[in-house]
């Protein structure tokens, strides 16, 4: 059963707007704060800042923590601590957390489309994004366990030598969720990422905040190790230069098409050869799923072999 | 302590590899539209002898109008001919060109060490069999390239700048050149100003391969003609080989705009020698790693890492193999260690060296000879006592110097050998299989070559992680680098 | 004794290093040159069925002059014979410097009881031999009897008395290096003066691995002892080019002390005019032919 958060107007502390109050309830209902998701863990953003998150038509709907640079540090360490271990679970594993994942978001459905109407969407379109978010989590969870057959080689080298190549996640990502689709959004970017075995710390689109957040929820009661996926809401424009040109960040994805953010990112990016992916894409469509963006943020590693071959002809006679 | 005496009474005579089959020409032209033109400015710039000091030929500098004339050649070619050409006859060129390179393959090797220094023994048995090999192997993708991308119909990205080093000249050509043809791009490449002989000379060959004009361009030039490559606007893909600093430069030049690059940059590999590894095929490994082609390789095992209860048998084996390494004459068939490509880099690493000695790493270098010619000679050298904060431990020197580190266990060594900001290549040294594995899963690089080092192969996809650049040349994962998938 | 800890070889590695060493080019004075010390370092070999008192009499002829026309050319090293031959071998070099060796030990096969191999040895050296090539149990070794192969090998030892031990490991039964390897650690630590590839019944022989691979123990053990062994690649080798590339190998793996037939041998029978043909050709300048060279 699906939990709703049931709201009402409590503008004294100023963090909440009136929603779906159903006239039955008779008691108070319970606010929920959206705090960021650093390590495994819903931490209020250091710096104490905050920004009025408001829906499409200026409805205020909730006061999101502005992340700062050291939440973003943060963020980072804890990835960087997760990932190899993540990297290093059995692809069978990776693939049913993904699943795991799915399951609860299918089971929270009602909270996520009552959340991306409130931001502004129409309830189909809502539904129809949440739905098409579990399958996209369903989707990479198949995808965990075979991009590494498709995509892997063996190669007929002209000496004796074994010759393979393999797929190796590039290791931290970060990531700027699309600026449309709250929650589909984020979960294209995400899942694939994860699916091959990196650690990300995505920045929820500043207006579609949110939903990234619940998802956040989602996440920790999917047996996603800490760390492993980061959420952090706040300003673009504030935080795209560290996202950039951390030194421990090892790929960076964009979303969207401002050219000048681009141009920005890419400079930072070259500090430590960050491989930029730039994503402009229909989220709702089949192109905006493929293991070509698993692949995206995988190293090909080659790793040669000798063999050796028989030295004798199997004895002789005398 | 025993030791061998290799300083025999029977020596090798001199047996140098015979140039009189070699025709070189005073001066060498720009290759545009299937012709040597002369450079619009009519700069030219000396090719020397690195093993003389003495110049061979006078090589074209291209200026800015000379690259807009190889890039709109290029243009022209990838729109008229070669983008509507069927990948089966695009790959019968490219077979073309392997063939005729393997009928003249002692010619290029030849040159190729007279330009280069390197020994003909590497240039003949690596250098030049190998480039064959890469245009053998990619023109039969040409025709097949939905196979290598399920689900996706690649499309060729149209005109291809490339920039390639002075280390492998025609190799680097060919693993340049090779894919994108296969893959429908045409072609403006330079070759690098100390090296651009080889190129020059598979310029005739793309002639005589009757390659339609425009396809292949090659223009010689030093940095200022590779800017206006990597800056000329209708240029959609930059494959750039070299150091680090430079891939960052074009990196930067290229930030916004729909240029797609792929990057080799710098390396500096760690050669891990573990205890129960077969020791003698070790030394011979990290001789291999850091001591081919001069040490001018990217990939280069220039850190070594042994474990500490084989530490002494290790060094003792090495220095005892060092003093076996002839350094000498390029064309003689038996040297080992050719000459140093320019003055300018014999200089940076001598610099490297003189610091190995001044940050207090206890310096050893064979006793050969050196050759009595004005050419650019260092002999093998190896620093033991050093530490991971030493300068010739954390940068790459690009030259026959070996940094030796010892290490207690494999989490310890694991962790040295990935503190770097470089992820090329890696060499990793033990019998025990699962050892191998664990390592090599941990190692953060393109390449690990367990039990053997610098092996290279058309078909094994080479690259890099971090700052050694991205995208992966060779194999089926070196077509994606000039596709749009 | 402990036999399990020889040193492991990679055999693709070993095969490399191999390869590279046969790169060497020797040309000219260095060619000459090695041409004669290679000659200088055969064993003269018969080992037949066939063989009589008539056809090793004949060989220790060109043991001795192995080619009149050219001046200066050395005698080779050794006669290598049957225990049966050593008398007669011995009679035919008196006054030379050519050495008598003899094989022993139920040679090729080995197959025999200890009683039977010391008896075979002794009588060798009874009839004069200055050196003996025994032969290890090959399938003693390959059941992991170390110990058994040791022993052997240091009583036939004993039984040489001052005569030079061969130990023959029959690299071509032994089927990979690290067993090569192992036999050739053994093979030293039991006594052996020199350890040698193969008898030459039983291919591959002296392939340029198998050398290596031995080269590479006998230096070993002169890194840790201090001590000389030497090294008798035989079966195969053929040819001058064959030959000089041993003498690469020798020289960069054990340097200038191993570089005389007191610690390098070749064990061969066609090998010495084929080194002739190749002196003849730097002599007069032309490709010489097999029909001015004697056959013995």
């Amino acid at each position: 059963m699906a939990k709703k958060n049931t709201k009402i107007k409590a503008s004294s502390n100023g963090s909440h707007n009136q929603n779906g109050t159903s006239h039955q309830d008779i008691s108070l209902s319970v606010q929920k704060t959206y705090k960021l998701y650093i390590g495994g863990k819903f931490p209020r953003t250091e710096s104490g800042r905050y920004y009025k998150l408001k829906n499409s038509k200026g409805k205020f709907v909730a006061n999101m923590c502005r992340g700062s640079r050291k939440d973003f540090r943060m963020a980072v360490v804890a990835a960087r601590k997760a990932q190899s271990s993540w990297a290093g679970r059995t692809a069978y594993n990776r693939s049913q957390i993904l699943y795991r994942i799915a399951e609860m978001l299918e089971g929270r459905k009602e909270q996520f489309i009552t959340e991306l109407v409130e931001l502004g969407s129409t309830t189909t379109a809502a539904k129809k994004e949440v739905q098409l978010s579990i399958d996209r989590l369903v989707y990479y969870a198949g995808w965990a366990d075979k991009y590494q057959q498709i995509f892997s080689s063996v190669n007929p080298v002209a000496s004796s030598h074994f010759n393979f190549s393999i797929l190796e996640p590039m290791g931290v990502v970060s990531a700027f969720a699309p600026e449309e689709l709250g929650l589909l959004g984020l979960v294209s970017i995400i899942a694939p990422a994860i699916c091959g075995g990196n650690s990300i710390i995505i920045l929820a689109d500043e207006k579609l905040a949110t939903p990234a957040i619940s998802f956040a929820e989602v996440i920790h009661t999917s047996d996603v190790p800490g760390g492993v996926i980061n959420i952090l809401t706040g300003l673009r424009s504030e935080l795209k230069g560290h996202f950039s040109s951390h030194m421990d960040v090892n790929a960076i994805v964009y979303t969207g098409d401002d050219k000048q953010d681009i141009i920005d990112i890419e400079h930072n990016a070259v500090k430590n050869l960050k491989r930029v992916r730039v994503y402009d894409l229909d989220w709702y469509s089949e192109a905006a799923q493929s293991p070509y963006m698993i692949m995206d943020l995988q190293e090909t590693k080659t790793t040669w072999h000798p063999i050796a071959h028989d030295m004798t002809g199997g004895g002789g006679a005398y | 302590m025993s030791s061998i005496n290799f300083n025999t009474t029977w020596q090798y005579a001199p047996a140098p590899e015979s140039t009189d089959h070699i025709a070189l020409k005073e001066q060498y032209e720009l290759f545009i539209n299937n012709k040597f033109i002369k450079p619009k400015e009519g700069k030219y710039f000396e090719t020397l002898n690195p093993s003389t000091g003495k110049k061979i030929a006078s090589i074209a500098e291209a200026g800015e109008a000379d690259v807009d004339a190889a890039v709109k050649a290029a243009r022209n070619a990838y729109n008229k001919v070669w983008s509507k050409m069927s990948g089966k006859d695009r790959g019968k060129y490219i077979y073309r060109i392997a063939r005729l390179l393997q009928e003249r393959a002692r010619e290029f090797a030849v040159i190729e060490s007279m330009d280069g220094g390197k020994p003909i023994r590497e240039s003949r048995d690596i250098d030049i069999p190998l480039a064959a090999a890469h245009f053998f192997y990619y023109a039969g993708w040409a025709d097949k390239l939905e196979y290598a991308f399920p689900n996706r119909q690649p499309k060729s990205m149209g005109v291809a700048g490339q920039v390639i080093p002075w280390n492998f000249p025609l190799l680097m050509a060919a693993w340049k050149i090779a894919p994108a043809l296969a893959t429908g791009n045409t072609i403006v490449i330079k070759p690098a100003e100390t090296t651009p002989l080889t190129a020059l000379k598979l310029a005739e060959l793309i002639q005589e391969a009757d390659l339609p004009p425009g396809v292949v361009n090659i223009v010689t030039g030093a940095g200022q003609t590779g800017a206006a490559i990597v800056n000329h606007p209708d240029i959609d893909k930059i494959a750039f080989t070299g150091s680090t600093g430079v891939g960052k430069i074009i990196q930067n030049a290229i930030a916004g705009t729909r240029k797609k690059a792929t990057l080799e940059l710098g390396g500096k590999a760690a050669n891990i020698i573990l205890e129960d590894a077969a020791i003698d095929q070790a030394v011979e490994g990290i001789i291999n790693g850091i001591y081919f082609n001069q040490g001018h390789v990217c990939c280069a095992g220039s850190r070594l890492f042994v474990q500490e209860g084989v530490y002494d048998e290790v060094i003792r084996k090495l220095k005892a193999r060092m003093e076996t390494l002839i350094v000498g004459d390029p064309l003689d068939k038996n040297t080992d260690i050719g000459a140093i490509n320019s003055k300018s880099q014999l200089g940076t690493i001598e610099r490297y060296i003189q610091s190995g000695i001044d940050e207090g790493a206890e310096m050893y270098q064979s006793s050969c000879e050196l050759p009595k010619t004005k050419g650019y000679w260092c002999r093998p050298t190896l620093f033991t006592n050093t530490s991971q904060s030493h300068k010739i431990v954390k940068e790459e020197i690009f030259g026959p110097v070996l940094a030796v580190q010892s290490f207690r266990t494999v989490e310890e060594v694991i962790q040295k050998a990935n503190n770097t900001p470089y992820g090329l290549s890696a060499g990793v040294w033990t019998d025990k299989g699962s050892k191998i594995f664990r390592l090599t899963n941990k190692l953060r690089a393109g390449v690990i070559w367990a039990n053997t080092y610098n092996k290279f192969d058309p078909t094994a996809p080479f690259g890099g992680f971090k700052e050694s650049g991205f995208g992966r040349e060779g194999g089926l994962h070196g077509l994606a680098a000039y596709l749009k998938i | 004794m402990n036999f399990h800890s020889s040193p492991i070889i990679d055999q693709v590695g070993l095969e490399e290093r191999a390869a590279r060493l046969m790169k060497r080019s020797i040309k000219k004075s260095s060619k000459e040159t090695a041409l004669k010390l290679a000659l200088n370092m055969i064993d003269l070999t018969t080992l037949e069925g066939q063989d009589t008192d008539g056809k090793v009499r004949q060989m220790c002829y060109k043991a001795m002059h192995p080619h009149d026309d050219l001046p200066d050319l050395p005698t080779v090293a050794a006669v290598c014979v049957y225990p049966t031959f050593v008398k007669t071998a011995k009679q035919a070099l008196k006054g030379s410097k050519v050495k008598v060796a003899s094989v022993a030990t139920a040679f090729p096969a080995g197959q025999s009881t200890l009683d039977v191999k010391i008896s075979d040895t002794r009588f060798a050296v009874s009839e004069g031999a200055d050196e003996v090539d025994m032969v290890i149990s090959r399938g003693r070794f390959l059941k992991g009897e170390y110990n058994y192969v040791f022993d052997e090998i240091a009583a036939v030892k004993e039984a040489c008395g001052k005569a030079r031990l061969k130990v023959i490991l029959e690299t071509g039964e032994l089927s990979t290096l690290d067993n090569v390897r192992k036999a050739s650690d053994i093979a030293i630590l039991a006594g052996a003066d020199f350890i040698k590839t193969s008898t030459g019944k039983i291919k591959p022989a002296a392939t340029p691995a198998f050398t290596l691979c031995m080269l590479e123990a006998c230096r070993d053990h002169y890194y840790k002892t201090g001590q000389m062994v030497g090294m008798k690649p035989a079966g195969g080798i053929r040819t001058a080019k064959d030959a000089i590339r041993n003498l690469v190998m020798v020289r960069e793996t054990l340097g200038e002390a191993w570089l005389s037939n007191e610690w390098f041998r070749f064990g061969a029978s066609s090998l010495a005019n084929n080194i002739i043909l190749q002196l003849e050709k730097i002599r007069t300048g032309n490709y010489h032919s097999m029909d001015y060279i004697s056959i013995d």
